[in-house]
């Protein structure tokens, strides 16, 4: 879709984050110790090279096509939005891209520029396990080493994806520091890095971390949304009046936010994990319930303590286990440009198994607090409404999670 | 003169280095914080670095993250190290305390709120780990005008324009990381530390300390040939680590005492 099919409004959009130091407004930049500036320097001068790149790009859309299979279609989840009685409901698939999940979209792209820059390994964290899978899946297909730090509590409670990782060939680290999830796992790969920085790429897996990793991350990710831009009208003749998404570090959702910013009809709506509910103090929302501070190289919303420290967090889904997220969806807050909301995972899981018995899909956990969002708005919308929902993985990596919630062992 | 810069002018006319060790504030307990300060002194120390705990110490080694988890299990804030400076300085008023630590602690207190106290409190200079300079230009600015000198590293990869910027910003002197990788490893190269050394005095201008990856008095007298300070903090953290808690002051001053035997023994074969 060329510049002159956009509405006017649309056209005039004068968003253009982040700065050249990677500011998102006030949040993002580069808040990392002296020893990691020079990679981060490297790898900025090798993707400002790369990304408008013909070579490059075709390379990476011949991936996405071929490896990936995209583009992921849009699906209008008719028996779920008659079950809501309000709003017809569309779900981004992108759980039917190889590996499951959005995150292959991202690290493919982070692996070619590795490629580019000549390092022969790389390292990544992960949480539920699914960027770790898609780490390991593109080392294996271009050859390369791959580390994959891992908290040693979600180790255990994503025992199928540890496995995966290891069948493609992978070597897990179980982390044991700190509250012994991503975070402390981010903390580990960062020390890898700087440790190692000379034969080695580190591969984020969400638009977190320091620049220019949340613009990197959320540059491969917009594939998503701006895909939408045509399949929405293909399939109602214009876009959605909601697009949602879950959001624990961000990228599925900067993904399928990103191409919708300049269409001010389109409300974006991010869901974060309210874990036992807000109240509680036992979630993962640092967007609804956190406050702004400096963790992993950027400036964003935190969960902390009165005193600066990272609290743990909880979700039933560990893939939004985080207490932070991505600096740009710090700035659209603010800005008042998109909304975020809780889900907890009671909400969650109800809204998995109606999905599974409506549709026919099994979708994440993490997706399912989208989708639990999306059936609440839903209801309170006329049915010609639209409101477009990002599946952004599927749920047999939470088959385990999910039956042991139902009382069931295997 | 700030009190670092007098030290550290006075140590180089009678030709010796200075020694600063690093301890965790509150690890292993907060009541043997400010006596673990004085013991450091006792044995030799010219500058001490404390150490703010962070939940997240992306830049430490597992020694300098467990000793920061023992200190947090303890309730141990940044109120309570600033507090911990004032009480050393009832005793002490001639041994620079550096403050080092991550910029989150800092910022959930305020800047302005933590520049006040800290200064209040008889701190000398401030190091945050997670602010390089392009991050931190208005942070500098409001530590000095407290009259505290903002510390900054300097790594192995840093470039010529990188090491000049420092130079611009940074006072009292540098923090030169011997080492690629995080506190505490151990693949230290001496003879790469020697040969990056002196430049980067001349391009800062300033006085250059040396750390990460020093765990004996050998290395420390190697390395005290080439710079004008030592630090040592993940070996010292080991010692209080491997204590029972009675014996944390006498071993820790063993430890220092003998690295500071080592480098001056330097000093005098020289």
């Amino acid at each position: 879709m060329g510049k002159q099919d956009l509405p006017a409004d649309v056209a005039k959009s004068s968003y253009n984050y982040p700065d050249a130091l990677g500011h998102f407004g006030p949040y993002g930049g580069t808040f990392v110790a002296e020893t990691l500036i020079a990679a981060l320097d490297e790898l900025r001068a090798a993707y400002e090279s790369l990304k408008d790149d013909p070579a490059f790009r075709a390379e990476y859309e011949y991936e996405l096509k071929h490896y990936v299979g995209r583009p992921s279609p849009v699906y209008h989840a008719k028996r779920l939005s008659e079950h809501c009685g309000g709003a017809q409901i569309y779900l981004k698939r992108e759980d039917l891209n190889h590996t499951g999940a959005h995150k292959i979209n991202n690290v493919i792209g982070q692996a070619m520029v590795a490629k580019h820059m000549g390092k022969p390994r790389v390292i990544a964290e992960t949480g539920a396990g699914q960027h770790g899978v898609a780490s390991a899946t593109i080392a294996a297909r271009l050859g390369m080493e791959c580390v994959v730090y891992m908290g040693s509590e979600d180790v255990k409670r994503q025992a199928a994806n540890v496995y995966r990782m290891k069948l493609l060939g992978a070597t897990v680290v179980p982390v044991e520091c700190g509250s012994k999830t991503l975070k402390d796992a981010l903390n580990e790969a960062m020390r890898d890095w700087v440790t190692n920085v000379a034969n080695t790429f580190y591969i984020i897996g969400t638009v977190a971390g320091p620049h220019p990793y949340p613009m990197m991350v959320r540059d491969f990710q917009k594939i998503i949304g701006e895909e939408c831009l045509w399949q929405m009208p293909e399939m109602i003749q214009r876009q959605p009046d909601a697009v949602i998404a879950c959001v624990g570090g961000g990228s599925n959702a900067m993904g399928i936010f990103y191409p919708y910013i300049p269409y001010p009809n389109v409300r974006l709506i991010g869901v974060e994990a309210g874990g036992h509910g807000l109240a509680t103090g036992m979630h993962s929302a640092s967007l609804t319930a956190g406050r702004p501070g400096v963790l992993h190289g950027n400036r964003t919303y935190l969960l902390q303590d009165e005193n600066g420290q990272i609290i743990e967090t909880h979700s039933v889904s560990a893939g939004l286990d985080y207490p932070g997220v991505g600096p740009e969806h710090a700035w659209l807050k603010d800005s008042g440009r998109a909304e975020y909301v809780a889900i907890n995972d009671d909400e969650a899981l109800a809204a998995f198994h109606r999905m599974c018995r409506t549709e026919g899909i099994i979708p994440a956990l993490e997706s399912s607090h989208a989708v639990a969002y999306a059936m609440k708005l839903a209801a309170t919308m006329p049915k010609d409404a639209a409101i477009l929902v990002n599946l952004s993985g599927r749920g047999d990596k939470d088959m385990h999670t999910v039956a042991e919630k139902s009382g069931i062992k295997f | 003169m700030s009190r670092i810069a007098s030290v550290l002018s006075s140590l180089e006319s009678s030709g010796r280095k200075a020694l600063i060790p690093f301890v965790t504030a509150g690890d292993p307990d907060p009541s043997l914080t400010v006596p673990l300060m004085h013991a450091l002194v006792e044995a030799g120390a010219d500058i001490i670095e404390l150490g703010v705990p962070f939940s997240d110490p992306m830049a430490d080694g597992p020694t300098i993250q467990r000793s920061s988890e023992r200190a947090l299990a303890r309730k141990v804030s940044l109120r309570s190290v600033i507090a911990a400076v004032s009480e050393f300085r009832r005793s002490n008023t001639g041994t620079p305390v550096v403050l080092m630590g991550y910029a989150n602690p800092i910022e959930a207190m305020g800047v302005d709120a933590f520049a006040d106290a800290a200064s209040a409190a008889g701190t000398d200079g401030v190091l945050v780990v997670d602010y390089p300079p392009e991050e931190s230009h208005d942070f500098a600015a409001r530590v000095r005008s407290a009259g505290m000198d903002v510390i900054f590293l300097i790594a192995p990869t840093s470039t010529e324009t990188r090491i000049r910027a420092v130079g611009e910003i940074g006072s009292g002197y540098i923090y030169y990381v011997s080492l690629k990788g995080v506190t505490g490893a151990g693949h230290l190269d001496v003879s790469e530390v020697a040969r990056r050394i002196p430049d980067i005095r001349k391009a800062v201008g300033l006085p250059v300390g040396v750390g990460f990856g020093i765990r004996d008095g050998a290395s420390a007298r190697a390395l005290s040939a080439v710079a004008d300070g030592v630090v040592i903090g993940s070996r010292i953290i080991e010692e209080i680590e491997n204590s029972p808690q009675d014996e944390v002051l006498a071993r820790v001053k063993a430890l220092v005492g003998g690295i500071r035997q080592a480098m001056d023994s330097r000093e005098a074969s020289t």
